[in-house]
């Protein structure tokens, strides 16, 4: 029996690279930028915004802070090189700098929520300056789990990668180039020296993308879970993880008191008119 | 006529925008016609996409000479030649709104169908705004007895049996699909399941049968396209790209039918008098009863 994680990379990437052509282009915008972190995500949406829109078209920006590991900035270079995409590097210790000084006693993940918002300030300036639209880089295992910052990184235009596990990122990265540097690293936020993604959250990506690919694409029960193999208590943790981080998938819910408010009875696709 | 020339228009469509989408309409008869196209079908909803929700009401059109869109359709199908399927919403007279496709014969309205289905579960949302079709029915056409059935109307088997009783030996299909399930194979799931179903008909009713699904994207959704013709023994003639606008022209032999149906008499020797009975004794039963035969 096949790997259901396994994809046809030949066919996710013509489905992303045409998402994103048609999806960027419909708006009469012909531009994409990207916050290019020296991870395979960023590196994976910079390899197909590239191929859709053509390398001049893309601004890939490094946003380093005074603690991001020194490889992070020299993969994204690799990236950079490889494809010809346009950059620019934004240090933003200066920018982040004062508001974590001015109290001190803050937690690892009040500073990092903080570094991926000054990050999210600059990619939407540069979306102004450059013309372009912010493509995402948050995969479908981030997105389940709430790993992430709210109007932080998860904050976009479009994004090409949201329905793709990490595991199948790591597929079609590998199918398209993305440096082996890149490719092979432990996946981190990078928002403080030593931190992994896998560590942070007690898990590997490649257990928790097989539960997650039962529960939420096959619609499994827990229990079913259980009853397939996977711990019982490593079940309820992810069952719950999603449960308690929705509220980063959704819109804010608006308080409904005329008879017709957006998100309810307002009904339209972004694409309306185009 | 004993052969026609079949045009599959696998387009892409603005959403909402009627004006935009009847000029694609347009375009794309003109270079039926310079391929000899005689009847030429569009996807579902080709004139104004498929994802509408609130847009439905300002997207309505009359299916008549006298609404300023269907004029300039009919018009074009008599100054060309060419039969057309065109999907648009419908308003009728009570301000009810449908999902419709019309059969066009030179500058005539042949035949009017209401999707009989409206999916209304996981990504699809038909059911919220649009009223349910209630009849399924052939038409004679100048090539023969037609069908026209669309997109979830061909997922229950009773649309396109139905057809079948009523003489159609040309089943048309408009589809708006997304394409969903990645996997390894190199087609959506989708795709597979839908081109199981047309081959399926095809040899099980011995009859024509063409699929026009849409092509591009709406906000996340992607249509597939792939459109696709069978013949009465099941062989795919003509099939377009994945994906891409196409347009796709196979040439139907209608003699087709009555050499497979003389070997494969499946037509003949159906039992609707049998399954009519069967029917009645169901629906009157309790199963009738649980699930409202509506």
């Amino acid at each position: 029996m096949t790997d259901p994680l396994n994809i046809n990379t030949d066919l996710a990437r013509r489905l992303l690279v045409g998402f994103l052509q048609e999806e960027i282009t419909r708006v009469g915008i012909t531009r994409a930028v990207i916050g290019l972190s020296g991870g395979i995500d960023s590196a994976l949406s910079c390899f197909l915004a590239a191929e859709a829109l053509g390398p001049k078209n893309v601004l890939a920006v490094r946003m380093p802070y005074r603690t991001s590991a020194p490889e992070s900035l020299a993969d994204a270079q690799k990236v950079i090189d490889q494809l010809g995409v346009q950059h620019l590097t934004v240090d933003i210790t200066e920018m982040a700098e004062p508001l974590l000084q001015r109290f001190p006693e803050m937690s690892n993940v009040r500073r990092g929520n903080i570094m991926a918002r000054t990050r999210m300030i600059v990619l939407y300036d540069q979306s102004s300056a450059f013309g372009g639209l912010v493509v995402g880089t948050s995969n479908k295992t981030e997105i389940m789990l709430g790993y992430s910052t709210l109007f932080g990184d998860s904050a976009c235009a479009l994004n090409p990668l949201g329905d793709l596990y990490k595991t199948q990122i790591r597929q079609l990265s590998r199918a398209m180039g993305v440096p082996a540097s890149i490719l092979d690293k432990a996946p981190s936020a990078d928002l403080w020296p030593g931190q992994t993604d896998e560590k942070e959250m007690g898990l590997t990506y490649e257990g928790v993308d097989r539960l997650l690919y039962l529960l939420v694409d096959q619609r499994y029960k827990p229990e079913e879970c259980i009853e397939a193999g996977f711990e019982a208590g490593f079940v309820n943790m992810v069952v719950e993880r999603i449960r308690r981080n929705h509220f980063k998938r959704i819109m804010p819910p608006i308080a409904k008191v005329s008879r017709r408010t957006v998100g309810y009875d307002f009904l339209y696709l972004r694409d309306w008119g185009t | 006529m004993t052969s026609f020339n079949l045009g599959l228009a696998q387009i892409k469509t603005r959403l909402g925008d009627v004006r935009a989408n009847l000029d694609k309409h347009l375009a794309y008869i003109d270079e039926a016609a310079r391929q000899g196209v005689d009847v030429l079908v569009f996807p579902e909803l080709s004139l104004t996409g498929y994802v509408l929700q609130d847009l439905v009401p300002t997207v309505a059109h009359r299916p008549t000479a006298e609404d300023p869109v269907f004029a300039e359709l009919l018009a074009a199908s008599k100054a060309r030649d060419m039969d057309l399927v065109v999907g648009f919403v419908d308003e009728d007279a009570r301000s009810r709104f449908f999902i419709a496709a019309a059969y066009v014969s030179r500058g005539e309205v042949v035949h009017v169908h209401h999707k009989v289905y409206l999916p209304t579960y996981t990504m699809f949302h038909d059911g919220r705004f649009f009223a349910w079709g209630d009849s399924v029915r052939a038409f004679d056409t100048r090539f023969g007895r037609f069908g026209v059935l669309i997109c979830e109307d061909f997922w229950h088997v009773s649309a396109p049996y139905l057809l079948w009783l009523d003489g159609a030996d040309v089943m048309l299909f408009s589809n708006a699909s997304p394409g969903r399930g990645l996997s390894d194979e190199p087609r959506p799931d989708t795709a597979r399941w839908v081109e199981h179903v047309l081959q399926a008909y095809a040899s099980l009713f011995t009859t024509f049968v063409a699929h026009t699904n849409k092509a591009g994207y709406e906000d996340g959704f992607n249509f597939w396209g792939g459109s696709a013709v069978f013949d009465p023994d099941g062989l795919m003639l003509a099939q377009a790209p994945y994906f891409d606008e196409a347009l796709t022209v196979s040439r139907l032999d209608l003699n087709q039918l009555h050499r497979t149906r003389y070997s494969l008499p499946l037509l003949r020797d159906e039992r609707h008098a049998l399954v009519a009975r069967e029917i009645a004794r169901i629906t009157a039963g309790a199963a009738g009863a649980r699930d409202k035969g509506q």
